[in-house]
């Protein structure tokens, strides 16, 4: 099955390890993804503090696109995510907001009927290939690796789309699924503190601070994420947060999809691990999954023959 | 040592139609159903920032009193997370509350005092307008240089370790056709509460 693939600004920047990441997964898997040809920024919390009827403009075309081609729409950016996925039902619950979008789009020559799906790669990859699928492909399994799994605000709030709000179990399935183990982590549905990171950091290091320091409280290894703001927050200041909170270590902040990939067996630069800010090899080797280098080129490749499923 | 401080507020601070206008705007029409628990206040991860409690904000919002909630740094300093509005018992659209009370800021010109996240959103909404993609090496630099300038060296070490992992570039992303998104823009009547809208 194809989808439109909706990469947005971040996974071309700052976020690049997830689509890296993401692509390899859905390759593995045999989920064909087609970026959607000239898409737009969804507007992030931004557009919507400025400008209510560009805002819901901006987002919904990326949803007329994708209906114009009949795919659903995957956005892997937990901002998008969350964004395009308020603007769908936003639309379908205020006149206002319909009416300014439709006048927008029509300019374009777009309309939008509502007749797609939003999906977000954690609950698509538990659904479409399943996690029996998944299992059966594991290579390299991610035995011993106690992980947190950190949701943040868009998978859970204002509406929960696929999990439980309070209780949320997508990611850690996954990453049982390969292996690894779950960490007790009380913050997984903290706020990371958003684009503050960027205008107030010291605000946004407190609260990121609390997800750190909860982390070592569970004694997980390692942090995942499913949103590149989240992981941004969490993996770049490490350094300021620690210099002003010493009780806390370095701790690597994974996506979800770069352990899934290694567990599938792609290779760390496939997957852009290379690209953490806090490095995330040594836990891996450390804990026996990745072998170090030299050791690593005597064994037999493992990703070649993955392509099927 | 404490000193006393009598805010009195007068009913003719009032502007019932501000209000009026807000509870038109997507997400804000339950903003009467409030019953003051402070439930948003006691939740809000940034509540200790603020100079005025969630809380108060929907109270003094609902009364149209709008100088007040236009100048509080609450509205700016909310990062959107949507924990007060999950929680209320009266399903009160809170975070949307505080979108469209920074879109009546913006509106009314003001420049609050800490204004730092104002500015972010701003730099944030022209370049993603105009170029239809955010290329966030720019929205980076021209952020922290407008509103963090001395931490702007100090800074050097996390933007060449950016640089070097490849997640951080000096490109300007933009959509290959920008013009049909500017035309999208320009035709779309504007979300402000105003009756005529
Ligand atoms: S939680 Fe809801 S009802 Fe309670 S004070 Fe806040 S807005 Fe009002
Ligand atoms: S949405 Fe805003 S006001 Fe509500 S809890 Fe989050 S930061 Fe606080």
């Amino acid at each position: 099955m194809k989808y439109a693939y909706y990469p947005g600004c971040s996974l071309k920047s700052s976020g690049r390890a997830y689509e890296e990441s993401f692509l390899a997964v859905c390759k593995i898997l045999g989920l064909e993804m087609e970026e959607l040809d000239n898409w737009n920024c969804c507007g992030a919390t931004s557009f919507m503090s400025i400008e209510q009827g560009p805002a819901y403009t901006c987002s919904v075309r990326n949803l007329a696109l994708a209906e114009k081609k009949n795919m659903d729409l995957v956005a892997p950016c937990g901002g998008c995510y969350g964004v395009l996925l308020k603007a769908d039902h936003y639309y379908a619950d205020y006149p206002a907001v319909r009416n300014s979008v439709d006048k927008g789009l029509a300019a374009e020559g777009l309309q939008y009927r509502r007749q797609i799906q939003i999906r977000h790669p954690m609950e698509l990859l538990t659904h479409d290939p399943g996690l029996k699928a998944i299992r059966s492909l594991v290579k390299r399994p991610l035995k011993g690796l106690r992980v947190a799994s950190y949701y943040g605000c868009r998978f859970l709030r204002p509406v929960a789309p696929f999990d439980d709000m309070r209780h949320p179990q997508t990611m850690d399935s996954l990453m049982k699924t390969v292996g690894a183990r779950i960490a007790d982590y009380a913050s997984r549905g903290r706020c990371c503190g958003g684009a503050l990171a960027g205008s107030i950091p010291k605000m946004a290091q407190e609260l990121t601070y609390r997800l750190i320091k909860d982390a070592q409280k569970a004694e997980a290894d390692v942090i995942v994420t499913g949103c590149p703001l989240c992981q941004f927050n969490l993996d770049a200041f490490q350094d300021e947060i620690i210099a002003s909170h010493p009780d806390v270590k370095p701790i690597p902040v994974f996506f979800f999809t770069q352990l899934l990939g290694l567990a599938l067996g792609a290779e760390p630069e496939e997957l852009g691990i290379q690209r953490l800010i806090v490095p995330g090899i040594k836990i891996l080797q450390e804990k026996g999954i990745l072998g170090d280098k030299k050791a690593d080129e005597k064994k037999v490749p493992v990703a070649a023959g993955a392509q099927n499923g | 040592m404490a000193t006393l401080e009598r805010e009195i507020r007068f009913e003719s601070d009032r502007d019932p139609e501000f209000a009026a206008q807000i509870r038109r705007m997507p997400g804000c029409e339950n903003l009467n159903r409030c019953i003051q628990c402070a439930t948003c206040s006691g939740i809000c991860p940034l509540s200790t920032y603020m100079d005025m409690t969630p809380r108060r904000v929907i109270q003094l919002a609902r009364d149209g009193f709008k100088a007040d909630v236009l100048n509080c740094n609450t509205i700016w300093l909310c990062a959107s997370c949507y924990q007060c509005q999950v929680e209320c018992p009266k399903e009160i659209g809170i975070t949307d509350v505080m979108y469209a009370l920074k879109c009546k800021a913006i509106e009314a010109g003001i420049k609050p005092k800490q204004a730092a996240p104002q500015t972010l959103y701003r730099e944030f909404y022209n370049l993603g307008t105009k170029n239809g993609r955010i290329s966030e090496g720019a929205l980076m630099v021209n952020t922290v240089i407008k509103t963090q300038p001395a931490r702007f060296w100090s800074l050097k070490m996390l933007g060449l370790r950016l640089l070097r992992t490849g997640r951080f570039g000096w490109k300007i992303e933009r959509m290959p056709q920008q013009s049909v998104l500017k035309a999208a823009i320009q035709a779309t009547p504007p979300i402000n509460g105003k009756e005529s809208s």
